[in-house]
């Protein structure tokens, strides 16, 4: 399922783009492992509301992170039309809560551009790059930042 | 990953094996164990570590491990007694070399101190004469080492091959051989051609070397002619297969040494004549590393005549050696049957050609290794080789293990996963069917039953897969102890029992830290002086015991020492200093043991570089507990006191008790709970308005409303509404957890939250229910420690 | 055909080393913990050199040479030991028990691959 990237064209590569409220974001497609449709998670006690639980995949507790309040976006009630994006951050593996997937790119990187000043500095924080796509803009996310760090810990 | 630094990191792991077999042979020469397998066991281990060490050339740990060897090959040679002392030593010094090979890994570097005082120590074992024969005394350990080791360090590359292959060479060879006369001169005019004699003698087809083997490496030096001379062959039907006739002369051109020439000897140059000079020199003894007589400079004299008359066909003899017929070998090879040696009239040299003797005398020495009679084969051998080798066949079979295979861990994890699911599922539809209404005699409930049993009997068959006896956390606690004692000074002699007790490999990681904690501390702390012991009519030696069994479905450590036993009075005292207790407080004396687990609670007036290190019992007693454990103490005073703590068999399973709170199924482990009972409103207490009190009998203790704690709810529960579950925190006392409902027993598979997430305070760990979603674990502990916190005192205030 | 190395040594390390080494030479390699599991690993498969180290729990390299060198099926089995260059005595041990030659440790693949070429055609 991740072998879709030849190797050797290092340049260019696939991302899976998906929307929260109006905006675009993506991710690399070799970070994504599936994507599945909503199910109730389990809460977790004195998390960050950005976290909304954890659920099992396959024998794997993982936890559930609602993107669009990550970024400061929206807190959104997950419905069955919700998706979640299962990505692999290092050695972890998470669920990112997003409304729908919209589309693979397949793009090169010299196209994506610096994130704009005039961004918040929390879409800055995880938004590593914008690039234009048919008139659109879509946001590539930067996956190793959206898990809590001490956050949950302070709480 | 670089197949070097692959290789590296396997010697490493080695070593770790290496130094454990090391010091479990050193601690049973410690014992008394003077067997010479027991010797010769570390021998080979500190040979071994040497020897990889000089692959990667790491000089420190080469040094230290060459005196090491040396002193333990004394040893086996019986010129070095074991005696008590001897074995200290050894031991201390299998903690440097340790030392030495982490300073390795990490390229850090040793204390140098150590090491010059364990070498000096080392050296003091052997005789001073004896030491400088060995070349150990004073720098000449450095010039031992340097004269094994003097070499650069080895570095493999590995990005072009090795070397040629051996096809290749012969290739070249054939090339080179192909043209002999023509070069000759030329080359003849700028540097003298080197005149090789060899003269092999039986012996050297005994060891399997071969002539022609030899040749073709002096033909990769540079242009050869060779000629063979074959006056010494007797007529054919004289024979002998145990004889070598020939012998040869080889003229070689090119810019080859004489050490060169002779490295091609090696390993035969003990087995035959062998001159080795300039062509035109004359033959000076010193050249011949043999003394030649007369007889033989003849010899070879008339061969160096016959060279040019006689240039020998090397392709053929190679051709010949390597099974192969040879397109240039004009003369048909005799073949070993019997006709030829019958057809052979007295076999004249001059009339074979001499690509066919050559054939024919190789035949010979062929025959001579390889079709030899048996009965002279064991003529020939020496007879206790074979005695030998049957002994230590018989001795391999008596010792081989049981056959064992080595499997990939995930895969035992995935099983072991995969039974924990069966194990919930069974349970879950054992329920389901139970509550349908079937009679518990039905054909569908005993069927079940018989499921169950074997699902558990499954469980326990997969777990025992994963158990591992504690032995390896066991076998690091012997130089700790030493170590430990060396700082404080004092004399300890550590007992362990029960290493090979099994425990699952999730806890057996875990098990190392509290033990650590606890030796030191009762080797620090436990433990009197000598002078102290001496007075007190004890040996000056104190004994701390490790022991290890099974009880209860649990492995249960236990660390015992032989010291001053706790001071109950003095305990006491810092406890109400420290206000851990009210200074009224009436106590048992196992409570009062049981105040140094206590937070911020620490008997040694000075925290020593030992037992200190920040951490106190307190630390040791949570990290037990977040596993499952319990510790606890029992003391005599001037007697001793005994550590035990108790801890599941296994991390992937836990018998937990699964309740709902605020909406959510929780599970608490089962070894936590007391007692379940539903709270009358006129038990619950209120304390500063807003800390719950419960009173059960004659106690009061916290009242945790769970749904609260988690945060999963603002407002408490009514506790008549609920069920109060009393749990039991080790020495910290106890609580009443209210939850909503309680819905039964069941184990349950345990599941790390911090594998994908992190840690979150109050909970320990998720499993997975019979419906497949997630539910946490209760860390029982942290609720209670939490509340305690808040309400500093109130049990002890309150207790009856 | 690539020819085959028996390598006899309790090492890991040692056995990785050789086996890196040669199988880069283009030999075929199979390896053996100690002198016993040598003995049953060349009679049942056979090799065309036998490696050997010296120091080895149930049979050492002698045994191993002396097992060798009695076994009419393999008697002609070049055998190389492992030696280092202080264990005079031992290289002097292996040959009269029967060693074709020595390779030195530590030992550089070259010669190494020297030594084997020495012995086996």
């Amino acid at each position: 399922m991740t072998d879709t990237v030849t190797p050797g064209v290092a340049q260019r590569r696939e991302l899976i783009a998906f929307r929260i409220g109006d905006q675009e974001f993506c991710v690399d497609i070799m970070s994504v492992r599936e994507i599945r449709g909503w199910a109730p998670a389990t809460p977790l006690p004195r998390t960050p509301s950005f976290v909304k639980g954890v659920i099992n995949l396959r024998g794997a507790v993982l936890p559930i992170i609602d993107l669009g309040a990550r970024l400061g976006l929206t807190t959104s009630e997950p419905t069955a039309r919700h998706v979640i994006m299962v990505v692999h951050i290092g050695e972890r593996t998470i669920g990112l809560l997003v409304d729908a997937v919209s589309d693979i790119i397949n793009m090169s990187d010299d196209l994506v551009q610096p994130t704009p000043d005039v961004a918040s500095d929390q879409v800055k924080t995880f938004v590593k790059g914008l690039f234009a796509l048919e008139g659109r803009m879509v946001s590539l996310i930067a996956l190793d930042r959206v898990l809590p760090e001490t956050e949950a810990e302070a709480a | 990953m670089d197949p070097f630094e692959s290789i590296k990191a396997t010697f490493f792991q080695e070593c770790d094996e290496l130094l454990t077999d090391m010091e479990s042979g050193l601690l049973a020469m410690e014992a008394g164990d003077d067997d010479s397998e027991t010797i010769n066991a570390v021998f080979r281990a500190v040979h071994s570590v040497k020897g990889g060490a000089g692959a990667f050339g790491l000089e420190e740990l080469i040094r230290f491990a060459h005196i090491f060897e040396t002193v333990l090959d004394e040893m086996r040679s019986d010129r070095l007694h074991l005696t008590d002392e001897v074995a200290k030593v050894l031991l201390r010094a299998s903690d440097v070399l340790a030392d030495h090979v982490a300073a390795a890994r990490s390229a850090g570097s040793v204390d140098e101190g150590r090491t010059l005082g364990m070498i000096a120590d080392l050296q003091g074992l052997i005789d001073q004469e004896r030491a400088a024969e060995l070349g150990l005394d004073g720098d000449g350990a450095d010039d031992a080492a340097d004269e094994d080791f003097g070499f650069v360090p080895i570095v493999l590359s590995l990005d072009e091959p090795a070397a040629e292959a051996p096809e290749v060479d012969l290739a070249a060879l054939m090339a080179a051989a192909a043209e002999p006369a023509d070069a000759a001169p030329q080359a003849a005019t700028a540097t003298p051609a080197w005149l090789v004699t060899f003269r092999p003698k039986a012996e050297m087809y005994a060891k399997a070397n071969e002539t022609a083997l030899v040749l073709r490496e002096l033909a990769r030096l540079g242009e050869v002619e060779v000629v063979v001379d074959t006056t010494a062959v007797p007529p054919l039907d004289q024979l002998s297969a145990e004889q070598a006739y020939l012998s040869w002369t080889i003229r070689l051109l090119g810019p080859a040494t004489e050490s060169d020439v002779r490295e091609v000897f090696e390993f035969v140059e003990d087995d035959c004549e062998l001159t080795v000079r300039r062509e035109g020199e004359a033959e000076a003894p010193s050249a011949s590393l043999q003394a030649a007589d007369d007889a033989e400079s003849d010899a070879s004299a008339s061969a160096v005549e016959a060279a040019a008359a006689a240039p020998l066909d090397l392709d053929a003899l190679l051709a010949r050696v390597q099974g192969a017929p040879s397109p240039e070998a004009a003369t048909p090879a005799p073949e070993p049957a019997p006709e030829p040696v019958q057809d052979a009239p007295k076999a004249d040299p001059a009339n074979m050609g001499v690509a066919g003797l050559i054939a024919l005398a190789e035949q010979a020495s062929l025959d001579h290794v390889q079709a030899a009679a048996p009965p002279k084969a064991e003529a020939k051998t020496d007879p206790k080789a074979d005695a030998r080798a049957e002994r230590a066949s018989a001795g391999g079979t008596a010792t081989a293990a049981t056959p064992t295979i080595r499997v990939d861990l995930d895969r035992v994890d995935r099983l072991i996963n995969a039974v924990g699911e069966l194990v919930i599922q069974q349970a879950m539809l054992s329920q389901r069917v139970f509550e349908s209404g079937l009679a518990r005699s039905s054909d569908v409930a005993l069927g079940l039953e018989d499921l169950e049993l074997l699902t558990r009997e499954i469980q326990d068959s997969v777990m025992a897969i994963r158990a591992q006896p504690v032995k390896s956390v066991f076998q690091r606690m012997p130089r700790l102890v030493r170590e430990v004692a060396d700082m404080v000074g004092k004399k300890v002699r550590l007992v362990m029992d029960g290493e090979n007790t099994e425990v699952d490999k999730t806890v057996i990681e875990r098990l190392s830290d509290p033990i650590t904690h606890m030796l030191r501390n009762a080797s620090d702390h436990g433990l009197e002086t000598p002078e102290e012991r001496e007075a007190g009519g004890k040996g000056v030696e104190g004994v701390v015991r490790l022991a290890a069994l099974h009880r209860g479905g649990r492995i249960v450590i236990e660390v015992q020492d032989d010291g001053r036993g706790i001071n109950r009075p003095r305990v006491r005292g810092i406890a109400v200093t420290k206000g851990l207790i009210a200074e009224d407080a009436v106590l048992s004396d196992d409570e009062i043991d049981n105040l140094i687990f206590l937070p911020g609670f620490s008997t040694a007036d000075v925290v020593s570089d030992i037992s200190g290190r920040g951490v106190g019992m307190d630390v040791v007693k949570r990290s037990i507990q977040a596993l499952g454990g319990r510790i606890s103490i029992t003391s005599e005073p001037g007697k001793g006191s005994k550590f035990s703590m108790s801890l599941p068999l296994t991390l992937a399973v836990l018998d937990g008790m699964v309740v709902s709170a605020a909406d959510q199924t929780l599970v608490a482990p089962l070894s936590n709970i007391v007692e379940s009972l539903t709270p009358r409103a006129e038990d619950v207490h209120l304390v500063g308005g807003r800390d719950a009190v419960i009173r059960i009998r004659d106690t009061f203790v916290p009242l945790i409303d769970v749904g609260m704690a988690l945060g999963f709810r603002d407002e408490p529960l009514p506790p008549a509404s609920g069920v109060a579950v009393l749990v039991e925190s080790e020495g910290g006392g106890k609580a009443a957890l209210l939850v909503e409902a309680i819905q039964g027993q069941r184990q349950v598979v345990i599941k790390s939250l911090e594998a994908n997430y992190q840690h979150i305070h109050g909970v320990a760990a998720a499993t997975i229910l019979g419906d497949g979603r997630v539910a946490l674990i209760l860390d029982v502990d942290a609720l209670v420690t939490t509340s305690r916190r808040k309400a500093p005192r109130i049990e002890k205030r309150m207790a009856v | 055909m690539n020819k085959t190395v028996l390598t006899i040594d309790d090492s890991r390390t040692m056995r990785e080393m050789l086996n890196m080494a040669l199988v880069q030479a283009g030999y075929r390699v199979i390896q053996a913990v100690d002198g016993v599991e040598g003995l049953e690993v060349l009679r049942a498969q056979g090799a065309d050199v036998v490696i050997t180290d010296i120091n080895m729990p149930r049979m050492d390299g002698f045994g191993v040479i002396e097992g060798v060198r009695a076994d009419p099926a393999h008697r002609a089995t070049p055998i190389l030991v492992l030696t280092t260059e202080s264990d005079a005595t031992k290289k002097e041990r292996a040959r009269a028990a029967g060693a074709t030659g020595w390779i030195v440790k530590p030992f550089n693949p070259t010669k190494l691959v020297d030594a084997i070429r020495r012995v086996a055609a």
